[in-house]
């Protein structure tokens, strides 16, 4: 058993680590398609997470927990997003504010800036996996760095979701997940942003549509409607590393 | 028990119903009855629990203590408030054809839906459930704020639901960090997260967790209160969506989201055993005062003046609570009541001036004296006393805060002071103008033949309950606000 947990703990961390490429992934990954599916493969790792601290640790809601992770974040919600980018035409739409090196520069940094400040806080956890905290603080900040890097307003969301996926990565390594209640509580509120998200879309689309003739539109609106206008697939291939 | 039952079940119930029936020309009743009824449990839990011990319900799921049963009596009383000038307010747009039959439907269910949210986040016991409302708040207001589709509406609210959106899931993380410290006093079970287990160890949690853990909440909270720099989305969001709804957002969401704040602030002060909590609270505050001080007399949309005068007061809350000790946790509690009555009144006068007018630019409200004396005299007498003059209750309030603020940190204490005049200054000009200004256009003013007597009620009730606070406040009042405080200030 207790090489077995080794084995496990390292498992875990190996996982968190994946969690946070795909964090790097999603902050380089310029096609909305792509950000979609780096994001539920993220979940998928927070899913196997999960599941694997409640093996070890034997606490059984977890299991209930990353039941609930595979349908809301896995399925659910990534349908919902691909849904949305086709019905929008936003298939091979790009943005980004901030050329890439610097990103991942930045990126760099705040990875260092999130170890510096969860290790003494790590050593004091009495969970299993607590070196993971430092790992999902990273993947916290590089979602908050997607986020002011990017424009378009679907990118934002994933950025937000991603966010969120390190929240509850830190939430089940350091302590055994938060209690059940809490937990259904944050899911549907989380679903229900994403079904906002979804209604707003449409509107903004609308929105620029019907008064693009009048008055300079907003924005975001615009930003929304720039997408499928000026499509420069090419150019920005290259770009891609 | 039975009151907190029918707190939290009302809304509940009355935003079911009114999804359904919310088009009907009696909806605007049934809005009204369910927040009464909300109200008065409210007034009878009150009842209950001042003078005697905190309730526990459901296990120990809900949890009501002075300062929350205190919190809940100004919310569900702005609601009801809200929902009679609303009821008001949505006869004169129906008729003029402004709300349609959905949105009619979506604003009364939302309506009670907030107010729902906003009961469970004052009666939850587990922190992680008054996160989960107050999200749940957020995004129905979120969705308030759109309902009339334009452009600038989308564009406020999506402003609001990622401003909000970052901020909250710093709460959250703040909260998972909480988790851990309490774990790690009172092991790993369901008790972890409830505020009456916490606030019993709080002195014995890790302080290394809890600096890291408050910075954390104080972000997402204070995002959530409208806090400079976080500030950004409240004015958009106040100046768009039906003009009700902005008197609840800024009377009552601010309010809860402060309340939050301050749970979390008794558990660092705890931990920590200095008073860091207190001062980011104060410098925070006071960066919020200042700056709306500067930007106040820039704005040329009456609601966004309001908005910012609710960043004005929610940083002078933020350094009242942050100064700490008996007497300024006091002056907080009292500017906080006085702060959500005179502010929804400000909004409910606001409402009726900006469809008489049919515009929310100050430039084209001018006149209002002349036309509409009820409505000018609502409005002026609103403004003064949102602006601390005497003898209304945020006067005392702000007096008290500063004067304990001069003996503890005088230079700020004067920093505060110029701003507060400068405030009161730029105010003061923008509305003096709506009141007396010579009338720019004939107004065709396609509200006048529509309104009625009742109109501007609940608007002269909050003053006067304003006035009243100010002038004499009843012994009980005070002895109720004293046992709020000693939640906070131990």
């Amino acid at each position: 058993m207790n090489d077995l947990s080794t084995v496990g703990l390292q498992l875990i961390d190996l996982l968190a680590a994946v969690s946070l490429l795909l964090a790097f992934g999603l902050l380089i990954q310029r096609r909305l398609t792509a950000l979609i599916d780096f994001y539920a493969l993220q979940s998928l790792v927070l899913v196997i997470v999960t599941s694997l601290v409640g093996w070890l640790t034997g606490q059984r809601h977890l299991y209930l927990s990353a039941a609930l992770t595979m349908v809301l974040k896995v399925l659910l919600i990534p349908i919902l997003l691909y849904r949305l980018v086709r019905r929008l035409r936003l298939e091979t739409s790009h943005d980004t504010l901030v050329k890439l090196p610097a990103t991942l520069l930045l990126g760099l940094l705040l990875v260092i800036f999130a170890f510096d400040v969860a290790r003494p806080i790590a050593q004091l956890s009495t969970a299993i996996a607590s070196g993971t905290l430092g790992i999902a603080l990273a993947g916290i900040l590089v979602g908050f760095l997607m986020m002011i890097s990017r424009s378009r307003a679907i990118s934002q969301v994933i950025a937000f979701l991603a966010m969120e996926n390190g929240v509850f990565l830190a939430a089940t390594a350091v302590t055994h997940g938060m209690p059940m209640v809490v937990e259904l509580g944050i899911a549907v509120d989380v679903l229900i942003g994403v079904l906002i998200l979804g209604v707003f879309l449409f509107h903004l689309q609308d929105a620029a549509d019907s008064l693009e003739a009048g008055g300079p539109a907003s924005p975001t609106a615009r930003l929304e409607r720039s997408g499928p206008e000026t499509p420069k697939p090419r150019k920005a291939r290259t770009q891609t590393p | 028990m039975n009151a907190l039952a029918t707190l939290l079940i009302a809304p509940l119930v009355g935003a079911l119903a009114l999804a359904i029936l919310g088009e009907r020309p009696h909806a605007r009743v049934l809005n009204i009855a369910a927040s009464a009824c909300a109200a008065g449990a409210a007034l009878a839990l009150a009842l209950e629990v001042f003078d005697s011990e905190p309730i526990l319900a459901a296990g120990e799921t809900f949890h009501v203590d002075a300062l929350s049963a205190l919190m809940l009596l100004v919310t569900t009383f702005v609601t009801l408030t809200t929902a009679v000038h609303s009821a008001d307010y949505l006869r004169i747009e129906v008729a003029r054809g402004r709300f349609s039959v959905g949105q009619q439907r979506i604003y009364h269910a939302l309506f009670q839906l907030i107010a729902f949210a906003l009961c469970l986040a004052l009666s939850a016991n587990s922190l992680g459930i008054m996160w989960v409302a107050m999200e749940a708040a957020t995004l129905a207001t979120i969705l308030v704020v759109s309902l009339d589709r334009s452009q600038a509406a989308l564009a406020a609210a999506w402003k609001y639901f990622i401003l909000c959106g970052v901020g909250i899931l710093q709460a959250l993380f703040g909260t998972v960090l909480l988790y851990m410290a309490a774990e790690r006093v009172i092991g790993p079970d369901e008790g972890a997260l409830l505020w009456t287990h916490l606030a019993a160890i709080r002195t014995r949690l890790d302080p290394q967790i809890i600096t890291l853990a408050f910075a954390l909440l104080f972000v997402g909270y204070g995002t959530k209160m409208g806090l400079v720099p976080l500030h950004g989305w409240l004015p958009d969001a106040h100046a768009e969506g039906p003009t009700p709804v902005t008197a609840v957002l800024s009377g009552l969401l601010l309010n809860v989201a402060l309340y939050a704040l301050l749970r979390c602030k008794v558990l660092a002060d705890g931990a920590l055993q200095t008073p860091v909590a207190g001062h980011l609270m104060i410098g925070f505050g006071l960066l919020g005062v200042v700056l709306a001080a500067c930007l106040l007399g820039r704005q040329r949309d009456l609601r966004k003046l309001l908005a910012w005068s609710s960043i004005e007061h929610m940083g002078m809350l933020s350094i009242a609570f942050g100064l700490g000790g008996a007497a300024a946790t006091f002056a907080g509690l009292l500017h906080l009541l006085g702060h959500a009555l005179v502010k929804s009144g400000l909004y409910f006068s606001a409402a009726q001036a900006i469809q008489w007018a049919g515009t929310g630019q100050m430039a084209g409200i001018r006149g209002l004296m002349s036309a509409r004396p009820v409505l000018a005299w609502s409005l002026l007498l609103g403004t003064l006393a949102i602006l601390g003059l005497p003898p209304f209750s945020l006067f005392p309030s702000e007096f008290m805060t500063i004067s304990i603020m001069i003996q503890k940190l005088p230079w700020a204490a004067a920093l505060l002071i110029m701003a507060l005049i400068l405030a009161f200054a730029s105010v003061l000009l923008r509305v003096r103008d709506m009141i007396f200004g010579n009338r720019v256009q004939a107004a065709v003013a396609a509200s006048e033949p529509l309104r009625t007597a009742a109109t501007a009620i609940p608007a002269l009730l909050h003053l006067a309950l304003a006035l009243c606070l100010g002038l004499v406040m009843p012994v009980t009042l005070q002895r109720w606000l004293q046992q709020a405080s000693a939640v906070i200030a131990g």
